[in-house]
């Protein structure tokens, strides 16, 4: 029980730094997975910019939603919500909090996402390359072109070698200015969330702090809560196991010498502990006996008192107690070989 | 006994972590599988199409079979679902979420094959040149028919004479690539999409019925795990008893057939105990024989009463 508690205050203190944990984990493996994407522009006119796009937008918004699943509070907090409501009030504020917190971490990947691609300028110089302003940009001797033609020109831009319109503009200009603007936009960026993030830290205290505190208590109370719950109901389930195991082998064995009734058992003083852990099966007929009945006729999950001499192995359904059966249970349980 | 549960406990509170870092495992050999093929599409007319999709679907197959006997999960939902009722009534409910956990689990390094092969495109590039139309790519588009298929064919193999510098391959190259790679961001995105639903919507159809199932399956594991623990530690104990008879009743032969050496039945007890009278190499080897040649019957119930 000691270490159990141990064990549960690690992940009490420690689950707010588990989840931040998750929350870099996939930061970094956001970064590793644009390092190793290999990132393959089409070079043709109406491709470039869905390509491009989608390539700076749906990863980041896939990360997101991973942020979500990944965290466990998500089904904790669509319980909460949908609970009935029972002896206990619901507060909204709790909720709330809950999906704040939640949303928070699950943004910090796809701004990652966003951050690196934007900053590294691939993305948009795919997407918007046939936007390149050639008046100031393009060569003044260019041929006359029509539409189309100067389109698919431009959209070969990213794609070096098979780049074929130096007389209208040069490979090297386009390029660097489309990477330009996009390193400008990524640094936008990093400095706007950034702001954001030191805004909403500093500020917070300024508003119903003793509000957040409470609403802060309670999702943890209600995270812990239900983790005890499940352990406490494991720990109910294996010593019901245990129990009922124990009982199906002693009426098992009750049942066998009431039909044998020629091996009057003498269990001598000093071999008690071994005659019991041998659970009355003494022999390779029994053992198969019980084996087979575990499989083809297992016993029902009705733990009977220990008192009672029960003739439940074979001969029929046993007698129901008496007493309300929690209590008794309880006794039961904790009456095994310990 | 406190051993025994310490033990119990940890794997019990750990079975689902268990089985996720299976599942991890697996995604992660499933990337480094790919990583480590070598691809080498065969560039030939017939050929292309069923190597790119064999090398696309036969091992996601294979991973999702993996994904199943490696877990644990499995064998127990199977004898749940074909044993008798017995004196248990059987819930339906049960089973259907052990199965719907155990398919979940087993399908997420397949998946992660699909998804890693469809991101780095060349199956796809493989499998669906030959299915390229000709006349959009300027290098295909005056050729006779029978050419263009071998010439498209070829497509996937930079380091062949006829294609190292065409600008047309590299053409086809990357639009079939730009299609894998949008293909594959789009089944990631659905697929996440509908985990996302299943994890928030769930708790708004029968949660109740939910966590009993979960409880339940939980315990018919537990249940499952203790009884093979009994057995153990009750077939040990039957082997100690059964071997302990054997030796007895090789002493008192023993006693029997050498009256020439009278035995003070005091000595030593300690010691001699252990020895159970058996004290020369003769004796030693003639019972070794007899555990060979005569084991002793699978009944201590004799044994009991002594």
């Amino acid at each position: 029980m000691d270490k159990f508690r141990m064990i549960f205050q690690f992940f009490q203190s420690n689950q707010e730094s588990f989840m931040n944990g998750i929350c870099g984990i996939m930061a970094l493996a956001s970064t590793q997975m644009y390092s190793a994407f290999d990132f393959n522009c089409p070079c043709l006119p109406h491709y470039n910019l869905a390509y491009g796009l989608g390539i700076l937008l749906v990863p980041p918004f896939i990360l997101f939603l991973l942020g979500f699943v990944l965290n466990n509070n998500i089904s904790m907090l669509a319980e909460e919500w949908r609970r009935p409501r029972g002896r206990r009030g619901k507060d909204a504020a709790v909720l709330r909090y809950m999906c704040c917190s939640m949303a928070q971490r699950a943004m910090i990947a796809p701004a990652v996402w966003l951050s690196v691609t934007l900053l590294d300028g691939k993305c948009i110089t795919c997407a918007f390359c046939t936007s390149v302003p050639l008046e100031s940009l393009g060569n003044a001797s260019h041929p006359r072109l029509s539409q189309g033609e100067v389109l698919r020109v431009l959209a070969r831009i990213p794609c070096k070698e098979i780049y074929n319109g130096q007389q209208l503009i040069a490979n090297e200009v386009a390029v660097r200015y489309l990477r330009c603007i996009s390193q400008a936009l990524g640094w936008c960026f990093v400095l706007l969330m950034t702001t954001l993030a030191f805004l909403v830290r500093s500020l917070r205290p300024c508003f119903s702090q003793a509000a957040f505190l409470k609403s802060r208590y309670w999702s943890h109370y209600i995270d812990i809560e239900r983790k005890l719950f499940d352990e406490t109901c494991a720990e109910h389930a294996r010593s019901f196991a245990k129990v009922c195991i124990q009982q199906f082998f002693e009426g098992m064995s009750t049942d066998l010498e009431a039909a044998r009734c020629h091996l009057p058992r003498k269990a001598p003083a000093d071999a008690g502990e071994a005659a019991e852990k041998l659970l009355g099966i003494t022999d390779q007929g029994t053992m198969n006996l019980a084996l087979k009945s575990w499989h083809r006729c297992k016993p029902p999950l009705h733990l009977h008192p220990p008192a009672q001499p029960t003739g439940n192995g074979w001969a029929g359904e046993g007698q129901p107690p008496t007493q309300p059966s929690a209590p008794r249970k309880e006794t039961v349980a904790y009456y095994s070989w310990v | 006994m406190d051993r025994f549960r310490m033990i119990f406990q940890y794997f019990q509170s750990n079975s689902e972590s268990v089985m996720n870092g299976i599942c991890g495992l697996l995604a992660l050999a499933s990337v480094k599988m790919y990583t480590s093929l070598d691809f080498s599409c065969p560039c030939l007319p017939q050929y292309n199409m069923a190597y790119g999709l064999g090398i696309m679907f036969v091992p996601p197959i294979i991973l999702f079979l993996c994904g199943l006997i490696l877990n644990r999960q499995s064998l127990v939902m199977l004898e749940e679902w074909r044993q008798p009722p017995g004196r248990r009534k059987k819930d339906p409910a049960v089973i259907r979420y052990m199965c719907s956990s155990i398919m979940q689990r087993a399908m997420v390094a397949p998946v992660v094959w699909i998804i890693v092969t469809l991101l780095d495109g060349k199956c796809l590039i493989c499998a669906f040149s030959g299915s390229m139309d000709p006349q959009k790519f300027v290098g295909f588009a005056n050729v006779s028919t029978e050419q263009v298929q071998q010439l498209l064919a070829k497509v996937p193999c930079k380091d062949d004479e006829l294609m190292r510098n065409s600008t047309s391959r590299k053409a086809v190259s990357r639009y079939l690539r730009c299609w894998s790679q949008a293909l594959g961001w789009s089944i990631l995105l659905i697929l996440i999409i509908a985990a996302f639903l299943a994890r928030w919507l769930r708790p708004f159809f029968n949660q109740a019925t939910l966590l009993q199932a979960r409880h339940w399956s939980t315990y018919i594991d537990i249940e499952q795990k203790i009884f093979e623990e009994t057995c153990c530690e009750h077939s040990r104990l039957f082997a100690h008893k059964c071997i302990l008879h054997f030796f007895e009743s090789m002493q008192q032969e023993i006693k029997l057939h050498s009256s020439s050496l009278p035995r003070e039945g005091e000595g030593a007890e300690g010691g001699e105990g252990l020895l159970q009278g058996i004290t020369d190499q003769d004796q030693v080897n003639k019972l070794l024989k007899m555990w060979y040649y005569e084991k002793p019957p699978l009944d201590v119930s004799r044994a009991h009463q002594r």
